[in-house]
């Protein structure tokens, strides 16, 4: 069976009444959690102006590269951050663990992003990978397919408290976007 | 060959864009223009981090949060309805515990936002967005108001048909859907360009149909909406049949 798939919808510029989860949504691990970091970072349109009415989502692995594996339990492994009148949008995490790739080896760590916004008819897909890893990244396949001009815009930049990483809808330093 | 067409051949990754979503680009919803992202996508294989997706438990949703008519102390303005269907992958397995929620103006065509500016009433008794979990068939309802249609900048006199705001989780992250469920027959569909960005053979997936079935009588009309998801992806560690 292969059904036809509904289609996709704008999110329209009031996701937020939805999407937005004031208690807990920007927090993939709670408060005090060892080893926590924020990831911050803006998203930005075609023209450099900030996209201040998006959703920034978030999906990956705990620091044992382990995905959450229940709803109650241990690690939640999501998050969901809205985007402020600079753009800007955080997330308080922890850095994941490498998981397999596709040929049997360790990928580098990173985290999978879902962005929705106004003027986007679907979401776009992207990854968070770390400069601190470049031994990993340089031997990344998936960062290897990728034309190494443009591999920069996934990997974040350390900072005192985590990392930092724009996301570029379009246009000169366009991020990188996936077809995942 | 070199190594990496090797590599791209033995992976063999599925794309998963679907020929019924829209373009990023249709320059007639103008906000698309400078949102769009103009490179081609990157083609990734499929792993775990694919093969998995967020699981959200009963504490993700109150009591309440599926019927959008008794969240304040009395009934909202406007045309009572019940919205239902099932949720479903590209493969017709249903998606159990799935979170759905859903956003919407109220009767009067205004949202609960600082954004929305249009000259329409507030309803003191509407917020305009609920959340579900689907049950072990996929299936979700909600009771809410139908919301009117509303005027936007888009183009000279633009106005949005009726519609309802949902997004929905599968047990994949990449199975992930935001999308709008317009309603049978509206009059505006002709000139709206977030409508019309999807190919028109597919339009249809997004108009829920009359559903006299599964209303109330002397109560409230209903409408329904069955949504598919992408298919699941297999992965080496798990097979594609089970569930």
């Amino acid at each position: 069976m292969n059904l036809p798939r509904t289609p996709s919808q704008t999110a329209g510029p009031f996701l937020s009444l939805a999407m937005r989860w004031p208690a807990d949504g920007p927090y993939v691990v709670p408060e005090g959690t060892p080893g926590a970091i924020w990831i911050r970072g803006r998203v930005l349109d075609g023209a450099g102006d900030p996209v201040d009415d998006g959703v920034v989502e978030s999906w990956q692995p705990d620091a044992d590269g382990q995905f959450a594996i229940a709803a109650t339990t241990g690690f939640r492994g999501f998050g969901r951050a809205t985007t402020g009148a600079d753009g800007a949008w955080a997330l308080h995490t922890v850095k994941p663990g490498r998981i397999a790739d596709a040929r049997g080896g360790l990928a580098a760590p990173y985290i999978s992003l879902a962005i929705f916004a106004r003027g986007l008819l679907k979401q776009v897909w992207t990854r968070v990978y770390f400069d601190d890893e470049a031994d990993a990244n340089q031997a990344d396949s998936t960062l290897r397919s990728i034309d190494p001009s443009r591999r920069g815009t996934l990997v974040a930049a350390s900072t005192a408290d985590g990392y930092r990483i724009d996301v570029r809808l379009q246009g000169h330093d366009e991020t990188v976007f996936l077809d995942v | 060959m070199d190594e990496r067409s090797a590599v791209d051949k033995e992976v063999a990754p599925a794309t998963m864009q679907s020929a019924t979503d829209p373009p990023y680009l249709y320059p007639d919803y103008v906000s698309t223009r400078l949102r769009a992202p103009s490179r081609p996508l990157v083609l990734v294989p499929h792993v775990l981090s694919e093969a998995t997706g967020p699981i959200f438990g009963p504490d993700r949703v109150m009591a309440g949060d599926s019927d959008l008519t008794r969240q304040h102390a009395g009934d909202p303005i406007g045309e009572r309805i019940i919205v239902s269907g099932t949720v479903r992958d590209a493969g017709g397995r249903p998606v159990r515990g799935g979170l759905v929620e859903i956003w919407q103006a109220n009767a009067a065509g205004r949202y609960r936002h600082d954004g929305d500016d249009h000259d329409a009433p507030l309803d003191p008794n509407f917020s305009g967005f609920g959340r579900v979990l689907t049950d072990d068939e996929g299936r979700y309802r909600f009771v809410t108001v139908k919301p009117g249609p509303y005027p936007w900048r888009n183009h000279r006199n633009a106005w949005r048909p009726a519609h309802i705001h949902l997004s929905l989780f599968g047990s994949q992250f990449p199975q992930r859907l935001v999308t709008q469920m317009y309603f049978e027959g509206d009059p505006l569909f002709f000139q709206d360009p977030i409508f019309n960005s999807i190919p028109r053979e597919a339009r249809p997936l997004v108009i829920a149909p009359l559903d006299m079935a599964n209303g109330r009588p002397e109560w409230a009309l209903a409408y329904r909406f069955d949504i598919v998801l992408a298919g699941r992806h297999a992965t080496p560690f798990e097979h594609g049949d089970d569930d």
